[in-house]
């Protein structure tokens, strides 16, 4: 845990960077610092391990004043990790890695098999060991910097903009890796960043900070964006604040409505009923084992015809209980029916999602 | 126009220009002179890392205090050697110490000047991220800062090691001289051939040193190396 | 400290400020030497230089010619070119302009070169000719590092021409040989003395005029030049 207490930073020119901040981030959280240039973002961070000394204020450390500690002390224990990573180019991949185990005189084997455990956790091969850091690709790099970070398995870790350096695709597939590592670890993170996007795919709880480095909102992601607290906040969320709050809500969280369904040896007359009842103009086709065909319009079917003696087509998209309603939005826009269809991991068909009920969960 | 045709005689009766002979019946001589030539050279550079280091870490920890130390060295590098070695005469007599104080300040403008580059073009982040993992300031210098820095400092020192033996010869003015010896025996007989030792042993001499240095630069710095990938 | 005393002796025996062994009479012969093997040396090396920095051409020359240039013993080559040549100036100016080249050399070849290529290629997008983008251009730009190469020239030619005293030039080195021909030690004392003055003040003089003539927007670039620029003499 680390809390914050009227803590303020003053530059020698007068600039106020950071203005009586109080403010827990809980253990085991990640709590993303957000708000444009000058905000005093990564300001805040670098107090967290003394990179930064706070003109007034208190902050702790799992319980500790940080200000009592020697900072090389307390820096060994705490990861960090920046944006130009900041490898040793003249060591290889195994010694940055093994940078703090060194520092605190661990023995060669424990350091070997340290790293051998933080590249495999990291996704980097094991003959990148011995390369040097300009050997690597931008990605690799970025991997083995979290790996320095974690190797004395640190209980906190500050990153200021760690994806910042790659681009998107390798971005968002290091984000992905990151959550699914914290889900693991749980460790205590201070994440800073201007991309209020990352900010919400990343954080448990956000903090905005405007310019003058003053705390505008300290929420979840939902809160956040079901209630900002002032205009700067609205307008840092953007304008489509609704849509991002779509990406929040799980389509499990919804009940889906079993819509008109029918089976494909149904005749077209029963079609035509199952369809008016619902008010649509096509139909579900599900199979008996319950698993999803398609959908069929009713402009093409005759009353005597089977239904799947017509043309069944696919979805464009399905979503399932892991998607959020942001993709099931993006799967409604993109299906003839304007309506999303849900199905299981094997294909089972378990309903469909309207317009109306994802605007009844925005509001 | 005489003097060309004076040299072209010379050089046309060519056993005038190096006396093989001479050279096998003085080879000893011309060892020691070389290996002393060796020792005027070595310990300058090294007493003159020995003072520059200290000087440029605190003008890479006080950056006000380079130029003056760039002004001060400098100013010392433009006074002619052979005039310097004579002003220290009346302290320090016609010994080693004459020849060894000038030489080593004259190594202190491109010591100096290469080891403040040499740091301060070690990357902001690297040396950030060597801070925020936990290194004391002194550990950091020693392991992150210093070997990063190793390139630049060495260049300087290939600098300093081949502008100080060619130094090393004006000091047989003062009776110490090394090869230079050579140059005034020469002068003296009016024979090329030891002018001619003298200056291929320098030369030599000069070519060796700086490969050596070469070398040990590159085995110090591994990742340097663009080989493999 | 006597011979502090014996010194001043000297500089204040009116019999050493006149005739051919005066002091301004060396003075003057020393500058002669000085300036005319400078002269020399900017008439050859200023034009290769420039225009190798402009074309791009020849740059391993223009670099590794400072580098050659270190590992000469000046004092060796220019008692060899005076046995192989013969008394008189020629062999002297010889070795004197062979010296004072690398300096100009190098650097003004690096002034040039430094220049930013995206300035270059602004200057050429705006209709100047090779030739007006080498003077209305590059040479100003390049103008600290050009200055910095011929102050160094000039006093490595300053220290050079007093060596050749020994090969029998006159100059102030004169003093030095003289001296320890007869062991006169007040005479050496102060012929290093003048020497190092001369030396220094031509030093001085030149920043001076690097300060006029390089425009403010590059003065930061001087001290650094400057430094930079001493390093490509052979060090006499």
């Amino acid at each position: 845990m680390i809390t914050f207490e009227s803590v303020t930073k003053r530059f020698p020119d007068g600039t106020v960077a950071v203005d009586d901040l109080t403010l827990e981030i809980p253990a085991g959280e990640v709590v993303v610092f957000v708000g444009p240039s000058g905000c005093g973002k990564t300001t805040t961070l670098r107090m967290i391990n003394r990179m930064v000394e706070p003109s007034s204020g208190r902050i702790t450390v799992d319980g500790q004043d940080a200000l009592a500690m020697a900072p090389p002390q307390l820096r060994r224990r705490i990861g960090y990790v920046i944006q130009q990573i900041g490898l040793f180019p003249h060591r290889t991949v195994a010694d940055n890695i093994a940078t703090v185990p060194t520092l605190l005189g661990w023995d060669k084997r424990r350091k070997e098999e340290r790293t051998a455990e933080l590249m495999h956790l990291v996704g980097l091969p094991e003959e990148a060991a011995r390369r040097y850091p300009h050997q690597l690709s931008g990605g690799q790099r970025q991997r083995v910097g979290v790996a320095r970070a974690l190797a004395v398995d640190p209980p906190i870790m500050l990153m200021d903009e760690p994806f910042g350096a790659v681009d998107p695709i390798v971005r968002a597939r290091l984000q992905e890796e990151f959550l699914r590592l914290q889900a693991e670890v749980r460790k205590t993170i201070a994440f800073v960043t201007h991309d209020i996007d990352e900010a919400i795919r990343m954080g448990d709880r956000i903090a905005i900070f405007a310019q003058g480095g003053a705390l505008q909102q300290y929420d979840t992601p939902r809160d956040l964006l079901s209630d900002p607290v002032n205009l700067f906040v609205e307008e840092f969320l953007g304008e489509e604040r609704g849509l991002k709050r779509l990406a929040l809500i799980g389509v499990s969280e919804v009940t889906a409505e079993t819509g008109p369904v029918v089976s494909p040896d149904d005749r077209g007359r029963r079609a035509l009923e199952v369809a008016r009842s619902h008010g649509t103009d096509w139909v579900v086709v599900v199979r008996d084992s319950g698993k999803l065909e398609g959908w069929a319009s009713l402009h093409e079917l005759s009353d005597d015809q089977r239904v799947d003696e017509g043309e069944i087509r696919p979805f464009a998209l399905q979503v399932d209980a892991g998607d959020s309603l942001r993709a099931a939005l993006n799967a409604m826009v993109m299906s003839h029916t304007g309506v999303a269809v849900r199905v299981s991991e094997g294909g089972v068909y378990e309903g469909i999602l309207t317009q109306e009920l994802i605007s009844k969960e925005i509001r | 126009m005489s003097a060309l045709y004076q040299a072209a005689a010379v050089a046309q009766t060519g056993e005038a220009l190096i006396r093989w002979d001479w050279v096998m019946r003085h080879d000893e001589r011309i060892r020691a002179l070389f290996l002393d030539h060796v020792e005027l050279t070595a310990i300058p550079v090294l007493l003159g890392l020995a003072i520059a280091f200290p000087l440029s870490l605190s003008a890479v920890r006080w950056p006000r205090l380079y130029a003056p130390l760039l002004a001060g060295t400098g100013l010392l590098f433009t006074i002619p050697s052979l005039a310097l070695f004579v002003l220290l005469l009346p302290f320090t007599g016609l010994s080693r110490t004459t020849a060894i104080i000038p030489l080593t300040l004259y190594t202190l403008l491109v010591l100096t000047r290469n080891i403040v580059e040499g740091f301060r073009g070690v990357s902001d982040d690297v040396s950030e991220a060597a801070e925020a993992m936990g290194y004391t300031r002194p550990r950091r210098l020693v392991n992150v800062e210093l070997p990063l820095a190793l390139p630049v400092i060495i260049a300087g020192v290939r600098i300093a090691t081949v502008t100080t033996v060619g130094l090393v010869t004006v000091t047989a003015v003062i009776g110490q001289g090394g090869l230079g010896r050579l140059f005034l025996e020469g002068l003296r007989f009016r024979d090329t051939t030891p002018l001619l030792v003298g200056v291929a042993g320098c030369i030599v001499l000069a070519v060796l040193a700086d490969l050596a240095l070469l070398a040990a630069e590159r085995h110090m710095t591994p990742w340097t190396r663009r080989a493999r990938s | 400290m006597e011979f502090l005393v014996d010194a001043a002796a000297w500089f204040r025996d009116p019999h050493n400020w006149q005739g051919s062994n005066g002091v301004p009479a060396r003075v003057l012969e020393h500058l002669y030497y000085s300036g005319v093997a400078t002269l020399i040396a900017l008439g050859l090396a200023l034009p290769v230089g420039l225009f190798s920095g402009h074309t791009g051409r020849g740059g391993a020359l223009a670099i590794n010619v400072a580098n050659i240039g270190r590992a000469l013993p000046t004092f060796g080559l220019i008692i060899l070119a005076v046995i192989m040549m013969g008394l008189g100036d020629l062999p002297i100016f010889i070795a004197l302009v062979a010296f004072a080249i690398p300096p100009v050399l190098t650097n003004s070849y690096a002034g040039i070169r430094a220049v930013d290529p995206d300035i270059r290629d602004a200057a050429e997008g705006v209709g100047m000719t090779g030739w007006q983008v080498l003077w209305h251009l590059e040479v100003p730009v390049a103008l600290p590092l050009i200055l910095a190469g011929i102050r160094t020239s000039a006093v490595q030619v300053v220290a050079t021409a007093t060596l050749a005293a020994y090969a029998g030039s006159g100059g102030l080195g004169r003093y030095i040989v003289n001296g320890f021909a007869v062991r006169d030690f007040p005479q050496i004392f102060a012929g290093a003395l003048l020497v190092a003055l001369l030396a220094v003040l031509i030093e001085l003089v030149f920043g001076r005029l690097q300060a006029l003539v390089v425009s403010e927007g590059l003065a930061a670039r001087t001290a650094q030049a400057n430094a930079d620029a001493k390093m490509t003499s052979a060090a006499a």
